[in-house]
């Protein structure tokens, strides 16, 4: 191409920026829908209008007013918050040992971890509900997080464990050396250098709970555990013949809320490079 | 403050490799010593022993008369140096410099008081509330060095602590070191692979080899008597020039002429068994353009003429380079040195020459020139064994 370094660069940053909006618009049009779907009120929820003619709240109050997602959503948070907090924390330990030791099956260890990330769920479903029937965990919190946890580890483990090894081993002898006890070495030094690694496998873990469908739809059978994934499928209007079109929109909207609200509230502390400067560089 | 004793240390590994084995050295309260050797010699696995981070395999390690071998190092009160610095990047230079401190639960006006006086020392007043990514190299060097010496142990151990800096600043901080060493008198070792540091900044330099310590001393001490091959190739820059030589009625035939054995040469010689086939060690500063040196002094020599390879002048004094036929000296440990410093695959066939003599020779590059060398500075090399022939302690 001929011309000016500069005007290239600009025509090349105009073509990038067409590009990038049409593949954001592709992206969130089927969102911007539901969203706008959710504030129509029933009559004029199959107008075929992008922007609602009549704005209303009324979905969202049906939905907040029956006890079945309320409850869904508790479900949801809980169950989705316990199985991330357990996953990451035993994945720091086993990263970290991954990371830092030489042990016999070690390679063994990863292995299986690796595995048990790629074996098919589905399979898993029927002994999963068979097991979980006769000791009692069917249809409660315990039974989801377990498999949850089974699931999120290894993904947990490969984060961590990559983020762990970016540690310069040598602040940890010079931990030792200031007179620090290994606790403290891992508790002052090492953990909070791993923070952005811990805090990326959490969003993760936290959004793999969060979006199950399988599981939940699979081990739950009331209000008891069922998540809102699962209670969204269960939504029907207040009779047979109503259409929950709307008020599927409406929860579909709310769920999203979460998963916005942790990753932005955790990405302001995944400070990339944190680690620059402790050795040479 | 104490004195450090190393006992008949040995590490190895569980496959088997020996590091380090029954190494002996005792080093006096407040003595600034040097570990030194090349790459994969043990001094490092030496260090880390003295500081805990290491198990030793066998042997006694006695700090200040007790022995720590099972201690460990938050016990052993001894501050490292870590050659990558390793600071705490998410600490601002105060807290990297305080955590040793914080750590030994000391209140925080005392905290306080030793930060700034080591950062006064140190020269760091002025960013101690900056994060180690924005300093310099220097600069995160000196904070390393502030977090050692706050908290006043009993020992400083340094890991090759200047060798990611350029070599200007290099030299400036080894000065700084050296002068921090004197001021605090806390006993320090030193480790490094650069024999300019060993040789400028110990009172005492260890040199080893393989794992075992090839010899302990003063570095004047070393540099005038090596113990063997090995000892004498490493110190000194540039490092003395090896020539293969037979030993035939007291008279050595080299390269380099025949060269007579002086009285004091003779001496040491008869009580050493010499083998008939000899390495003969010159140091460059013992040649001289044959030209300069007084007439009553050229019989105590040996004069050869040469074609000068290369000629560098550096003001004060001329190197002058040159390549003679005839075997090049060959012995493990010359192998290993080559192979240390680099060039054991340049080409050049025959035996390589430095000589460092008067700025005001005439000597040109390309040119013949007469070059005289000090008979009585001859050292001779066992080549099996390395033994130097002609040592002595005076």
């Amino acid at each position: 191409m001929a011309g000016v370094g500069g005007a290239e660069t600009t025509g090349r940053k105009a073509r990038w920026t067409v590009l990038n909006i049409l593949v954001v618009v592709y992206a969130l049009f089927p969102v911007l829908w539901i969203v706008s779907l959710s504030f129509k009120s029933k009559a004029t929820l199959a107008d075929g209008n992008f922007i609602p003619r009549e704005w209303t709240l009324d979905n969202y109050a049906a939905i907040f007013s029956t006890t079945e997602f309320v409850r869904a959503l508790v479900n949801s948070i809980g169950i989705a918050l316990i199985a991330t907090a357990i996953a990451v924390v035993f994945g720091t330990m086993a990263a970290y040992a991954i990371a830092r030791l030489d042990f016999p099956g070690k390679r063994f260890l990863v292995g299986v971890s690796l595995l048990i990330a790629m074996f098919p769920q589905i399979s898993l479903i029927s002994p999963l509900f068979q097991i979980e029937r006769s000791l009692g965990l069917f249809d409660t919190w315990p039974g989801l997080i377990l498999p949850y946890i089974t699931f999120a580890l290894p993904l947990a483990i490969y984060t961590l464990s990559a983020f762990f090894r970016e540690i310069p081993w040598e602040l940890e002898k010079a931990a030792k050396m200031d007179g620090a006890t290994p606790g403290q070495a891992f508790r002052r030094v090492i953990a909070p250098l791993a923070a952005p690694g811990v805090f990326t496998t959490a969003i993760l873990v936290f959004i793999f709970c969060w979006n199950d469908f399988l599981f939940a739809i699979s081990l739950t059978s009331t209000e008891n555990s069922r998540t809102v994934p699962v209670a969204l499928s269960f939504f029907t209007g207040s009779s047979q013949f109503e259409d929950p079109t709307g008020s599927i929109a409406a929860a579909a909207v709310v769920i999203t809320i979460p998963i916005i609200l942790f990753v932005l509230f955790f990405q302001r502390r995944i400070v990339a490079g944190l680690t620059s400067g402790a050795v040479k560089g | 403050m104490a004195e450090i004793v190393l006992d008949k240390v040995t590490k190895q590994y569980p496959d088997g490799a020996v590091a380090v084995k029954d190494v002996d050295i005792e080093i006096a309260d407040g003595e600034f010593i040097i570990l030194v050797g090349p790459s994969g010699c043990g001094k490092s696995t030496t260090l880390n022993m003295i500081a805990g981070l290491e198990d030793i395999t066998s042997g006694e390690l006695r700090i200040g008369g007790e022995r720590v071998n099972e201690r460990a190092p938050k016990d052993r009160d001894i501050a490292m140096v870590f050659q990558s610095y390793a600071l705490y990047p998410h600490m601002t230079v105060k807290e990297n410099m305080a955590f040793p401190l914080r750590l030994a639960k000391v209140d925080n006006a005392t905290v306080e008081k030793k930060v700034r006086d080591a950062a006064e020392i140190l020269d760091l007043t002025q960013h101690l509330d900056r994060k180690p990514s924005n300093l310099s190299g220097g600069q995160r060097q000196r904070v390393a060095m502030g977090r050692a010496i706050v908290r006043s142990p009993k020992a400083f151990l340094m890991d090759e602590p200047l060798s990611n800096l350029d070599a200007k600043l290099r030299v400036q901080m080894r000065t700084s070191v050296s002068r921090l060493q004197k001021q605090l008198g806390t006993t320090t070792v030193y480790v490094t692979h650069d024999q300019t540091e060993a040789m400028t900044l110990g009172d005492r330099v260890v040199v080893m080899r393989g794992g075992a310590v090839q010899q302990v001393g003063a570095p004047q001490f070393l540099y005038d008597h090596p113990a063997n091959l090995f000892v004498a190739g490493f110190i000194g820059s540039p490092s003395m020039n090896f020539v293969p030589a037979g030993l035939e009625n007291g008279v050595l035939r080299s390269a380099l002429g025949d060269v007579p054995l002086t009285d004091r040469v003779r001496g040491l010689l008869a009580g050493a068994d010499a083998p008939r086939e000899v390495i003969m060690g010159l140091r460059p500063e013992h040649f001289e353009d044959a030209r300069l040196v007084e007439e009553h002094l050229r019989g105590g020599g040996v004069t050869f003429t040469s074609n000068v390879d290369v000629l560098e002048s550096m003001g004060s004094d001329k190197f002058a380079y040159f390549s003679l036929s005839g075997e090049q000296a060959t012995s493990q440990e010359l192998a290993e040195l080559a192979a240390d410093a680099g060039s054991a695959d340049v080409p050049g066939g025959g035996v390589s020459l430095v000589t460092r003599i008067s700025a005001a020779s005439t000597a040109t590059e390309g040119e013949q020139a007469e070059i005289w060398f000090d008979a009585d500075k001859v050292q001779l090399f066992d080549p099996d064994t390395g033994r130097n022939l002609t040592y002595s302690t005076e």
